[in-house]
């Protein structure tokens, strides 16, 4: 166990540095001079000539990886253009936020879609099936940002149950702890403001959880449907065993394996939808912070985004891995 | 998922092609009668299963609207002409000379999602075009080296898909999005984003199923046989695998689609706000929302429409051309 995570840890490290020569590559692709390409049409030479010194875009390109990667080994991921500041501070202070509506969406997700992918599964060709199929049908095609949009306007412009925008209303005095809003509210006893924060996260929650909701949903179906008909089901139906034993203990457990990896791979997508998420409700993670980017052309920010959610994507990847061996008995043999 | 896929034939050593294969034909005449051929069966399959219909419908109904938009439309798209009646409180309705009302800019609203529908065919097909072939040909290259094997070909394969990992280490929407932010507020950055961003898939998916086949026992009989490697993989393994490939591409069309409206919604896509596409006609009704949800519901349900039409074609195809949903 411990070789195999310290082996999947030695070959992340060949991947990040392809990763970031392919970054440096493409910022360095630009046409033109790139500290111009960087700050765009209207820079002043002042503001060039800051951005060359910083970037060392007038040294050797050999020079420029060296210092580059150099940085990137420190744990030094460039500052932002705009504002200076390094890019990892940025991300730091807004990922709590981020990492709490991706849990937010995972429950949701999670669930909701278990159960519904199992009694589709139970009740294959029923109507139950039939309007969970089509209703995951609809989840995937379902553009996010429509659909955060939609539920904006329905729960919280007309109905206004639930906030339109932020993290916590400004009326509140939290205390500010971990950075998780939800947390902090319980740990400081200001339960008014862990309220809040709960019902701040419903909304993007829903949007972001939809798809892995479907997806979810879906493949739990099938792979409930195909464990339902093994052999070793069958022999437990003969030995008169109760139906929610064999579901339980024969079925389900069976059956999730593949959920496990689905899930592991939509909770690494989840940090790149939360771009769109975050936009919509004014949520202030990192998703907004890269749109920000986006549209101030802060290529340090977004490469320094890139590698950030490419490690956290590596390593939820590991952990599905690893949870394999917890859930099937089978996997830790070999 | 990738799927296994039989040779449709009796898979005797002359007689390794698959349905790809002109000379199955020929040989087969039998073959007719019986529908054995994979995709014959597919397409049966498919007529028989009401969401393939249902898929094909809407797929074609899409085609043809974003074809034949300049008929249908009454007016010309993104002009603005009555701009004059839009206030900041109000957009006007549904009226007798513009059906679905006006949107915000003052164009007229039907014509706009017909010219959207145009934009959204051109940039979802050719940017799954783009992914397709770059993928598919990074798939092949690992694939077709990785079937032939010794040591030469495994550095192949395996360089080639070191890069696709590195690919797919990033989101494929975030991917998508550097690549657009760096190329600027054009088509063209749009079709090169969306492409590139579906180029592991497809080099995953072909070298899987390249793979797959390369340890059928039709290619041990062609290579038996003294058949030329590069001859058993172009002829024989390739036109087996490519199955799921075109399976993925049809899914992916949908995935594209809303990607397309997802990079207008960042502003990423094009640079005119009054153009007629689906994503940006969402981000313009976004301010009015409360007031005119409309302006936003038409693109939002054109786009999910759509992108349904895709995916329901795109998996019935995928069960009919699984030989393990034939009965």
């Amino acid at each position: 166990m411990l070789r195999f995570t310290l082996r999947r840890l030695a070959l992340m490290v060949p991947l990040l540095a392809g990763l970031s020569l392919l970054l440096f590559v493409w910022v360095r692709a630009l046409p033109g001079d790139p500290a111009r390409a960087l700050l765009g049409q209207r820079a002043t030479d002042e503001s060039i000539a800051r951005v060359t010194e910083a970037y060392g875009f007038d040294q050797p390109v050999l020079q420029q990886y060296g210092t580059y990667m150099g940085s990137l080994l420190r744990g030094d991921f460039l500052s932002s253009i705009r504002d200076g500041r390094p890019v990892l501070e940025g991300f730091l202070e807004r990922f709590p936020a981020t990492i709490e509506l991706a849990l937010a969406a995972l429950l949701f997700a999670v669930v909701l879609g278990i159960p519904l992918g199992y009694l589709a599964a139970r009740y294959q060709g029923r109507w139950l099936d039939s309007v969970v199929v089509s209703g995951s049908l609809l989840g995937v095609t379902i553009p996010v940002f429509f659909l955060a949009i939609l539920l904006k306007l329905v729960f919280a412009n007309w109905l206004g149950i639930f906030p339109t925008v932020g993290r916590l209303d400004p009326r509140i005095d939290a205390t500010d702890v971990t950075g998780f809003a939800v947390l902090d509210g319980l740990l400081t006893r200001e339960f008014d403001a862990a309220w809040d924060a709960i019902m701040h996260l419903v909304l993007p929650g829903i949007a972001l959880g939809t798809i892995p909701l479907a997806i979810i949903v879906r493949i739990t179906r099938a792979s409930v449907a195909e464990v339902m008909h093994e052999d070793y089901v069958r022999t437990a139906e003969s030995k008169g065993l109760a139906r929610s034993v064999i579901s339980r203990r024969h079925v389900l457990r069976n059956a999730m394996l593949p959920v496990a990896t689905t899930i592991g791979l939509q909770t690494g997508l989840l940090f790149s939808g939360a771009v769109l998420t975050e936009t919509v409700f004014g949520f202030n993670g990192i998703g907004s912070y890269l749109f920000s980017a986006i549209s101030q052309r802060d290529y340090p920010v977004l490469q320094g985004y890139i590698i950030f959610i490419a490690i956290i994507y590596s390593l939820i990847n590991l952990a599905v891995d690893l949870l394999y061996g917890v859930i099937d008995p089978r996997v830790r043999v070999s | 998922m990738s799927i296994p896929m039989m040779p449709a034939g009796p898979g005797g050593p002359g007689d390794p092609g698959g349905p790809g294969d002109p000379a199955t034909t020929m040989l087969e005449p039998t073959a007719t009668e019986h529908g054995t051929s994979l995709w014959r069966g597919a397409v049966q399959r498919l007529r028989r299963n009401p969401a393939a219909i249902i898929g094909a419908l809407i797929v074609l109904a899409f085609v043809v609207v974003a074809i034949i938009a300049p008929l249908l439309a009454p007016y010309q798209p993104g002009t603005g002409e009555w701009a004059g009646q839009v206030t900041p409180g109000k957009v006007p309705g549904p009226s007798d000379e513009h059906v679905l009302g006006l949107d915000s800019f003052g164009s007229d609203m039907l014509t706009q999602l017909l010219y959207g529908a145009r934009q959204s065919l051109v940039y979802g097909v050719v940017s799954t075009a783009v992914g397709l072939v770059v993928g598919a040909s990074l798939g092949l290259l690992a694939g077709g080296f990785g079937a032939v094997g010794g040591r030469f070909g495994k550095a192949v394969d395996t360089l080639v898909m070191r890069l696709v990992d590195i690919m797919l280490s990033v989101p494929s929407l975030l991917l998508a999005v550097s690549i657009a932010a760096v190329l600027g507020k054009n088509a063209y950055a749009i079709i090169i984003a969306i492409g590139v961003a579906q180029v592991p898939i497809f080099a995953r998916l072909l070298r899987g199923s390249m793979l797959a086949q390369g340890r059928s026992d039709y290619v041990l009989a062609a290579s038996a046989l003294g058949i030329r490697k590069r001859r058993i993989v172009m002829s024989h393994v390739l036109p087996n695998s490519l199955g799921p490939t075109i399976v993925q591409a049809t899914l992916n069309l949908a995935t594209a689609i809303i990607e397309v409206a997802a990079l207008s919604y960042l502003g990423l896509g094009e640079g005119n706000p009054a153009v007629a596409e689906w994503g940006r006609m969402l981000v313009a009704a976004q301010d009015r929302f409360a007031v005119d949800p409309r302006l936003a519901i038409y693109p939002g349900v054109a786009i999910a429409i759509t992108a349904l039409g895709f995916t329901l074609f795109g998996e019935a195809l995928r069960e009919a051309l699984d030989p393990r949903s034939r009965r």
